[in-house]
């Protein structure tokens, strides 16, 4: 197999029953709202822009200091500020929309009745291309896990994917995605996070306000990377979206290959706004160079044999 | 966008780092800022870090350039001091609101401590250029950290200098040297870039003389883009609630009397 021109190969990616350009989604959380990275890119060149998680009534959000920088992480405990709904379905989604960006809105319940509330309204929206819903209000509890899940796919509109973001902690990974899938998630979001501590060197206190925070970036990369391969050898036939530590094409690439079948970029866009939409175009071309001649085709690779790689390129 | 180092200066206890960046000099402003990347593609340090605008050449030799400012203490700002020229830097900007100017030509105070000196040489430029009279107040800790002393002279009416050890000019903080100042010059805009203490003293200064006051504020952040809500301050919006407000986005620089100081530290 030879490179092919990076034109020709087909990104095209399918979450549920929503057809996406291409695998490569912004994180929710660190994109902001679309305008401030629209400064600096165009987001209608990204599959799906993930909005940061909207709740009910809106919040403030944790104590400062908020993110502290670690050896190839950043730890943050930001907690869900926002204003919540009402300003994000008047203001945030009509300027995604307007700019031809596919909107995947995230959404974060106190309660059960909250997540049906928020899927109502923005589940029924037109031009969204998913409804992400985001579990770590509800702690590794499976079971209340798939209650969220069932009621917010009961009250999204058919046709509009659910995709069920897990809590940080890749421990029982394989069985939370199994039973928000039960409850009718169409895609699987496994977080590219793990929960830390930071302590400051001088007074041994903890640095954060929120005391303990999330850890992301390129040192939670192998973390990713084990939880779409546990999640993907146990279900070959499940819709995965990675993320973890992505800061390059190569990086996406490497998730795609553990299995993922599309991926999340998130704190890489501080340093660079237009990490996301960069990521796009050197998947593109990683995979043109490697032969491959869509997205689709290399997902799940490593998990053949050497042998019978016949799409790759040593 | 990638920039390219053009030049790496030590200027006092400063070192001045200029970079090659068409597209950012051209819609700098007094009081923006940029973040810079540091450590490279595969680096262990992901915040990026952000710097005010010292100063900005539209056009030259090499296009347009940016100039920031800084001191080698942390392993990020160490990173920047080995650079050499022809370097790439990941730099993104301009950032913030910048400072607002007076329409008319107005007597303004234009403070800063230490290297929150650097944004205000931009500033005074513009409002000379506005016919405003620019009294600068500077302050450090020592003469040696003192920024842009003989700068200053070049574009102030009057410059007044405090140090908290006396090495130079008034001893003591920019708090203490500027109630004279706004006195003499009948002051009607105050501009202030340093540390929160003294933001915090020069807005009540500016207040007690009915001074319309401006502080750029500077707050950890992690982005610098408005996306991670890290650099939160406390300040009133047009309804007199008070909410937690970027600073990198919707500030650095707001009006001295929206911020809420009892908030802060």
């Amino acid at each position: 197999m030879t490179a092919a021109p990076a034109g020709q190969v087909d990104l095209t990616t399918t979450i549920g029953d929503v057809r996406l350009a291409n695998p490569v989604m912004t994180a929710s959380g660190c994109a902001g709202n679309g305008r401030e990275l629209g400064r600096f890119c165009d987001l209608a060149e990204v599959g799906a822009f993930v909005s940061p998680s909207v709740t009910r009534d809106g919040s403030g959000g944790r104590p400062l200091p908020r993110v502290v920088e670690t050896p190839s992480g950043l730890l943050n405990a930001v907690g869900l500020a926002g204003a919540g709904i009402d300003a994000f379905l008047a203001i945030d989604l009509p300027w995604l929309l307007r700019n031809d960006i596919r909107p995947i809105v995230s959404i974060a319940g106190a309660n059960l009745g909250e997540y049906a509330e928020l899927a109502r309204r923005v589940g029924n929206t037109p031009g969204i291309a998913g409804v992400e819903v985001n579990l770590s209000p509800l702690a590794a509890d499976p079971v209340q896990a798939s209650r969220a899940v069932s009621v917010v796919r009961r009250d999204t509109a058919a046709g509009v994917p659910v995709l069920a973001k897990l809590w940080p902690g890749a421990a029982i990974v394989v069985e939370m995605a199994a039973a928000v899938r039960e409850s009718g998630a169409d895609a699987v979001v496994l977080p590219g996070s793990l929960p830390g501590l930071a302590l400051d060197s001088g007074t041994l206190r903890p640095v954060l306000g929120g005391v303990t925070g999330d850890l992301t970036g390129p040192a939670l990369k192998t973390v990713g990377l084990y939880a779409v391969w546990q999640v993907r050898r146990a279900m070959p036939g499940a819709c995965i979206v990675g993320s973890g530590g992505i800061r390059s094409g190569a990086d996406a690439l490497e998730y795609l290959a553990a299995g993922a079948n599309a991926v999340q970029v998130g704190s890489a866009c501080f340093a660079d706004p237009s990490a996301a939409v960069r990521v796009a175009d050197e998947l593109r071309r990683e995979l043109a160079g490697r032969g491959f001649r869509s997205a689709a085709s290399a997902v799940g690779v490593a998990h053949q044999p050497p042998a019978a790689r016949g799409d790759a390129q040593p | 966008m990638r920039s390219e180092v053009l030049t790496l200066k030590p200027v006092g206890g400063y070192l001045h780092l200029t970079l090659i960046a068409d597209s950012i000099a051209d819609r700098a402003r007094p009081g923006s800022f940029v973040t810079l990347g540091i450590g490279g593609e595969t680096s262990a340090m992901l915040r990026p870090r952000a710097f005010w605008l010292h100063r900005v050449r539209h056009s030259g030799l090499y296009g347009g350039t940016v100039e920031v400012v800084f001191t080698p203490r942390s392993p990020a700002t160490r990173w920047l001091a080995q650079l050499s020229p022809h370097d790439p830097v990941v730099v993104t900007g301009p950032l913030g609101r910048p400072f607002a100017l007076p329409t008319e030509p107005v007597s303004c105070a234009v403070v800063g401590h230490g290297y929150g000196v650097a944004p205000l040489f931009m500033l005074a430029e513009r409002l000379r250029e506005r016919d405003c009279r620019v009294h600068m107040v500077l302050g450090a800790s020592t003469e040696r950290e003192l920024f842009g002393g003989l700068e200053a002279r070049r574009a102030a009416q009057s410059v007044t200098v405090a140090t908290a050890d006396g090495s130079v000019g008034i001893k003591g903080g920019v708090a203490d040297a500027l109630p004279a100042v706004l006195r003499r010059n009948q002051t009607e805009v105050v501009y202030a870039c340093g540390p929160l203490g003294v933001l915090r003293a020069v807005a009540a200064l500016a207040g007690s003389v009915g001074a319309w006051c401006q502080v750029a504020m500077e707050a950890q952040m992690a982005c610098g883009l408005g996306v991670c809500l890290s650099c939160v301050v406390p300040v009133r919006g047009p309804d007199n609630v008070t909410r937690p407000t970027r600073c990198c986005i919707d500030g650095p620089v707001f009006a001295g009397d929206r911020v809420d100081w009892s908030l802060l530290p």
